[in-house]
């Protein structure tokens, strides 16, 4: 990839941090296969010299059109190949009360403080500080959402990315700072307006302080064909809630990383995960629990179900730093294996440098149940049915989690389809 | 009328012989119950007919209305009109008893029909009145962390809703006591009717007080060894099983 000429305007402290970027971009090395933290990884899959920055969609307006996502909506913006295509601004009555919901490039001038205090702040500790450095100075775009103290959003705000053309890269971004007291949903959907390949380097960045509550879900559903990078970070204040679900459908080679910090007593962190991997999709998730202060929770539930030649990694750690006392952790990865070919590598972790505390981690992989088949069989439900039935219970356990039960339905329907799809394969 | 005919069944699990030459003709209309000590075969019968992939059929055949299922597939057996309660159901995570049912009802239909959910609903809340199950048991996985009672019910349920020629009771009574078995014979007794056939098994009389069957057959070491009315099952509860196994024992000594 070479440096990126970009369109619209930003401020200088950004095209400074562009520079920055790309500059680290060039200096960091690249993963190799014995580094830790891409071990069971495909390094092969980050040869990027073949993706460009591309031109503007073909066809906005249909690509807006199908930019329907998980149900009504209190704002929707829609990106392809990172230009803003449309956006429906929230109702007046929380513009008043002042939720800021606006584009990257807006926030950026508008909104310095916040974004110049909170763009990409945390440091990328789990292998990719080289793939956040060229997002860092890529053609980023997406939304910066400020949810103001005590205020309450009742509808999520969804944010939509499309790639589109053969090699295109994109760079997807999301700020959301959650101040004091206030809750607000925020819904990412990544998709392909094609099957080409392309590559997508996203990062979020989520702030959740005191005692507010934020539910983050991304969607990603690129192309088989499409490289992607996610790159997510959550900050969690005292008393506050953060639950993050990733939801991986596409994709051929696809890197999360999750890190979630809880920076003050009795904060909360849900990390959540549902996963297909079938075809030659890879799925690579490395995760990061980070207690720094006594008394907050984190709870971890990964969920993969690998078919054809499908593969997935599960790399985390839950770190409970000196003095963070009645740490209550949990980390789980399940994985059902539906194919001979496919391969799932998990490899839970923890680090204690604190007395008291309550850490549990484990991962199972497993095969369809033959007892539960059976059982399915004997209602006369076909073998393909039955599978695909069993294989959503086993996902419902994560959808269940949950809170907003309007995103349940539509969310369930999209992972029904693509599994459906790659049972099919 | 519809015949469900089991004739010389040679049934093996691995190397070891389970059924050894089991003849029973079940027409629709009637309740057969099938008795006879632990080890005798009663479930691989059930188990058999239903099609499940651990047993070997080695020779005889299952008829249904004349015609051989043993190369039926269990789902296409189901949908052919065969119903096995099991005495074990499996807990199935995740997938609400809506859902089950509702796909169960699906699969018979033909391709490209779709379920009509208004319908579905009533039905599924009459029959869940019949078993006094509340309305809050649809959206709860099948069979998870159900007792015994929820469990034999939830079977009933799904016997009620599909409607099968023949049903296969497998030790529908374990588990229950006298409340629970009352709400479930009195759900299997009013699928009784000149469409249905059933084969009740069960280790003990008591069940057949309240689902009275028709017929009752005695089974030994993979076999019929007597029928009868259903005095024969007082005759069981009183004597045991002990004066059946004699003929066994002839056999082998002969």
């Amino acid at each position: 990839m070479e440096g990126a000429l970009v369109e619209g305007q930003w401020p200088e402290w950004f095209v400074a941090s562009r520079q920055r970027g790309w500059t680290d971009f060039q200096q960091l090395p690249a993963p190799v296969p014995k580094d830790e933290k891409w071990r069971f990884s495909n390094v092969k899959a980050l040869d990027l010299d073949t993706f460009r920055y591309p031109v503007a969609v073909a066809d906005a307006a249909a690509l807006v059109g199908r930019s329907t996502g998980l149900g009504e909506s209190a704002a929707r913006f829609v990106f392809g190949n990172n230009r803003l295509l449309a956006a429906t601004a929230p109702a007046a009555e929380l513009l008043k009360a002042g939720l800021v919901v606006m584009s990257l490039e807006e926030a950026a001038s508008q909104h310095t403080d916040l974004v110049e205090k909170h763009f990409m702040a945390q440091e990328v500790k789990l292998g990719s500080a080289k793939y956040a450095a060229l997002h860092r100075s890529g053609p980023v775009n997406g939304v910066f959402v400020r949810v103001p103290e005590n205020l309450e959003v009742a509808q999520p705000i969804e944010i939509f990315h499309w790639v589109e053309g053969e090699n295109s890269a994109v760079f997807p971004h999301t700020l959301v700072v959650c101040e004091r007291h206030s809750k607000a949903t925020v819904v990412d959907c990544f998709r392909s307006s094609d099957d080409e390949p392309a590559f997508a380097c996203g990062v979020n960045d989520l702030v959740v302080e005191e005692g507010a509550k934020l539910n983050y879900v991304a969607v990603q559903q690129w192309s088989l064909a499409t490289t992607a990078f996610h790159l997510n970070s959550t900050t969690v204040g005292r008393d506050a809630a953060c639950l993050g679900m990733q939801v991986n459908l596409g994709g051929k080679f696809v890197r999360g990383e999750s890190y979630s910090r809880m920076v003050a007593e009795g904060a909360r962190s849900d990390m959540l995960s549902v996963n297909i991997a079938g075809g030659e999709q890879m799925i690579d998730q490395r995760t990061f629990q980070d207690h720094a202060k006594p008394r907050a929770t984190s709870d971890l539930l990964y969920q993969n179900a690998l078919t054809g030649k499908g593969r997935t990694v599960f790399s985390g750690v839950i770190r409970v730093e000196p003095g963070a006392h009645k740490t209550d952790a949990y980390q789980k990865v399940r994985n059902i294996v539906l194919s001979d070919d496919a391969e799932a590598n998990s490899m839970p972790g923890l680090e204690i440098e604190a007395d008291d505390v309550r850490c549990t981690h484990g991962a199972t992989t497993s095969q369809v149940d033959d007892r539960e088949l059976f059982y399915l069989l004997a209602r006369g439900i076909h073998p393909e049915a039955a599978q695909q039935l069993l294989v959503m219970g086993f996902f419902n356990t994560v959808l269940d989690r949950l809170p907003d039960a309007r995103l349940r339905g539509p969310l369930e329907g999209l992972v029904a389809a693509r599994l459906r799809a790659a049972l099919r394969a | 009328m519809k015949h469900l005919k089991i004739d010389n069944l040679h049934v093996s699990i691995g190397d070891r012989e389970i059924l050894r030459g089991l003849s029973l003709d079940l027409p629709t209309g009637q309740v057969h119950a099938i008795m006879g000590p632990n080890g005798s075969g009663k479930s691989t019968l059930a188990k058999v007919i239903a099609g499940h992939p651990d047993y070997t059929v080695t020779s005889g055949d299952i008829l249904f209305d004349g015609e051989s299922i043993l190369a039926m597939e269990p789902d296409a057996r189901a949908r052919k009109g065969i119903f096995l309660a099991f005495q074990y159901p499996s807990e199935i995570p995740g997938v609400t008893i809506a859902n089950f049912l509702r796909a169960a009802l699906q699969a018979r239909l033909p391709d490209g029909e779709e379920l009509e959910a208004t319908e579905y609903y009533a039905k599924l809340y009459e029959k869940m009145d019949l078993l006094e199950m509340p309305r809050t048991f649809t959206s709860r996985a099948v069979n998870e962390g159900f007792s015994g009672g929820e469990k034999k019910r939830c079977e009933i349920l799904q016997m009620a809703m599909l409607r099968p020629t023949f049903a296969l009771l497998d030790e529908t009574d374990s588990g229950l006591d006298i409340d629970a078995l009352k709400i479930v014979s009195h759900g299997v007794n009013s699928l009784r009717g000149p469409e249905t056939g059933m084969l009740v098994i069960t280790h003990y009389q008591r069940l057949l007080n309240y689902i009275v069957p028709d017929y009752v057959h005695v089974m030994v070491n993979g076999r019929i060894v007597e029928s009868g009315t259903k005095e024969l099952a007082l005759k069981l509860e009183a004597e045991g099983y002990d004066w059946a196994t004699e003929p066994e024992a002839e056999a082998v000594g002969a």
